[in-house]
């Protein structure tokens, strides 16, 4: 050892500095500007939405009538007493979008074909959550071991069964059809969805003899313990670990697709199968990974829908899937980035409808669902490349 | 020595029947040119070369392993570089990316050194590293084809065209380029409609017409050929 480093390993020292502040900045610093970037533009464009809405609604308008909102309601106060909890809950709800809708853009990406059996992987992975706490619970493990460690327990558990499922499903019910007009792989995915819908099911009752599986979070108090953000909004620790996982994978994923040889492959072969074949690129294999991947997405991404609504079946799947797939399709379908600015939109725009509707008795929540499709229906009459999209090159 | 070696090949396109017994080899060392007319059949034996088209039958040899049956992945890391026609340059990755995908198959360890031996023969390349493919002119997309193809360090290079739709300025660049690597050795068999230039630097050549070879013979004789400077070198 000198006590004096030389000039050369003190340069390349730094340069190995500089690289990681640039690698940290890169694949880091700038995912998480981004990501919180799009949640500004999200909520700042459906808070515009909202309070012009409420002030419309507020006016003496004769139209009123027909929804008949109770006199005395003061419309433009409500939204903007409800606003910063609107937000909130369009955040959450949003980043778990954002992650199941990368799932779809991702497969949609590789082979051009949307994979309407996503939903169901999701589901499955907010089963696999109920099963992992269930058998902590029946183990006496679960308030005894650390929150973290549960949640971590629930999402890898899910992120590796939905991964090796998704993989599984590609290999049995896509790839034989490789080459057949678009219309039978996406027959076979509906088919692959009812199916696993069924076998959940079917396994859940000869398991437990139960249809229900609510996730017994209440046994865990840091869950539901509220944590005050401002004065009026709290949240719960439940809605910040939604909110903080979900960024954690968009991370990783970004990680993933941006700096690794296989993520840089699988773009390629995106772009152009048979050259990326003669660059001695796996095609079959890229095709799996990318299965993989949007699978054990889809998997973390039911544990958190399971952790926010404490309520899952079967059939939880079709309606945030088909959320989801409006999101990428929002986002521009195919553009990784696209499918979470997609997800935030829709779910803050989801949040904003779901608090607004109550004060209409004519309507009531029961129809939240249709704004997203409204939406779907939108986007695909008059843009259907969706807001990052570009030209669709139809590849045949 | 003979390293790439091509035995009766036929290739189909559904009914159509693109390859009617292709035989053809390449000596270690060497750069052999096909040349013929549009549609004779030059892409697909290529093609059937680096296994994009199957032939249906025949034999196709490279040192010895039988590659008919091989996925193109592997006929690739075998140390077959094919540049395919219209250069299929992947628009949305960068210029390194494009680059890194041509060296998919080679260790982390030797990446440097073989990028640093693309940028040798492309300077134009190295200023462009950062910038996504589709945004590269023409000329700029084949040097960056050529490159990506060259990276892997291929026992033989497959060019398929390399000079369509070049200004006259880049076609003499992309045909000097072909003269240093088979100065240094690279063995090369190279698709050309651009006869003149492609005889001049080629050691030997095939004339195919309608999925057949019709002439065979070193590059000089070639260009002396009645039938060659009629039909391919546009002389009367
Ligand atoms: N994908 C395909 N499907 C059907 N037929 C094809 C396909 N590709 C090529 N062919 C046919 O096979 C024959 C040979 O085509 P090929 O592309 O090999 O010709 P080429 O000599 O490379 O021509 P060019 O100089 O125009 O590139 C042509 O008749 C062409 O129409
Ligand atoms: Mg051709």
């Amino acid at each position: 050892m000198t006590a004096v480093p030389n000039l050369a390993s003190a340069l390349s020292r730094s340069r190995l500095l500089n690289g990681a502040a640039e690698w940290f900045l890169q694949y880091f610093l700038k995912p998480i500007g981004q990501i919180l970037l799009f949640a500004v533009i999200a909520g700042s464009s459906i808070s515009l939405l909202a309070l012009a809405v409420g002030f419309v609604l507020q006016t003496d308008w004769h139209g009123i009538d027909i929804l008949r909102v109770p006199a005395r309601i003061n419309l433009f106060e409500q939204v903007v007493r409800q606003l910063p909890n609107m937000l909130l809950d369009g955040i959450t709800i949003g980043f778990v979008y954002a992650v199941i809708a990368l799932g779809y853009t991702m497969v949609y990406g590789v082979l051009k074909f949307i994979n309407f059996a996503h939903s169901e992987i999701f589901m499955m992975g907010a089963v696999v959550g109920y099963e992992v706490m269930i058998r902590l619970r029946d183990g006496q493990l679960l308030s005894e071991l650390p929150p973290l460690v549960v949640i971590i327990l629930m999402i890898g558990a899910a992120m590796l069964v939905c991964g090796a499922a998704a993989v599984v499903v590609e290999r049995v019910a896509y790839k034989p059809l490789r080459g057949a007009p678009r219309l039978v792989p996406l027959i076979s995915a509906i088919g692959v969805s009812f199916f696993l819908t069924d076998f959940v099911r079917a396994f859940q009752a000869l398991n437990r003899n139960i249809f229900n599986m609510p996730y017994p979070t209440d046994l865990v108090p840091f869950f539901g313990a509220r944590i005050n953000i401002a004065e009026g909004l709290s949240t719960t620790n439940t809605t910040l670990i939604i909110i903080i996982s979900a960024i954690i994978m968009l991370v990783g994923l970004n990680y993933f697709v941006n700096a690794t040889k296989i993520g840089k492959a699988i773009r390629a072969v995106s772009q152009d199968q048979a050259t990326a074949s003669l660059m001695g690129i796996n095609v079959n294999l890229m095709i799996t990974i990318t299965f993989m991947v949007g699978g054990a997405l889809g998997g973390a991404a039911g544990v958190l829908y399971g952790l926010k609504t404490t309520n899952v079946t079967p059939y939880i799947g079709f309606i945030p899937g088909l959320k989801a797939f409006t999101a990428a399709v929002l986002g521009g379908i195919g553009n990784i980035t696209g499918a979470v600015l997609g997800g935030l939109l829709l779910g803050m725009l989801e949040a904003f409808f779901s608090a607004l509707l109550p004060y209409f008795p004519a309507l009531g929540l029961g129809y939240s669902d249709i704004f997203a499709f409204a939406v779907l229906i939108l986007v695909l009459l008059f843009r259907p490349t969706g807001l990052l999209g570009k030209k669709v090159d139809e590849k045949v | 020595m003979t390293l790439l070696k091509l035995e009766n090949v036929h290739t189909y396109y559904g009914h159509i029947h693109a390859l009617k017994g292709i035989s053809l080899e390449v000596n270690k060392g060497e750069v052999v040119t096909l040349i013929g007319a549009n549609g004779a059949g030059k892409s697909t034996t290529l093609r059937s070369i680096s296994g994009l088209a199957r032939p249906r039958s025949g034999k196709i040899i490279f040192d010895g392993t039988l590659l008919n049956n091989l996925p193109p992945h592997k006929i690739t890391r075998m140390g077959i570089g094919h540049v395919p026609e219209g250069r299929r340059i992947f628009p949305e990755l960068t210029v390194r990316e494009n680059l890194e995908m041509g060296a998919f198959t080679v260790p982390r360890r030797e990446l440097a050194e073989r990028m640093e031996y693309a940028f040798m023969l492309f300077p134009r390349i190295k200023e462009r590293l950062n910038q996504l493919g589709g945004t590269l002119s023409g000329g700029e997309q084949q040097m960056l084809a050529m490159a990506r193809g060259l990276v892997l360090n291929p026992r033989i290079l497959l060019l398929d065209e390399p000079s369509m739709g070049l200004a006259p300025v880049l076609v003499d660049q992309v045909f000097e380029a072909i003269e240093r690597l088979h100065a240094q050795g690279t063995t090369i068999l190279l698709v050309e409609q651009n006869a003149r230039m492609a005889l001049q630097v080629a050691d030997r050549g095939y004339v195919l017409q309608s999925g057949q070879i019709v002439m065979a013979d070193t590059a000089k004789a070639l260009q002396n050929s009645e039938v060659v400077r009629k039909a391919y070198l546009g002389e009367e």
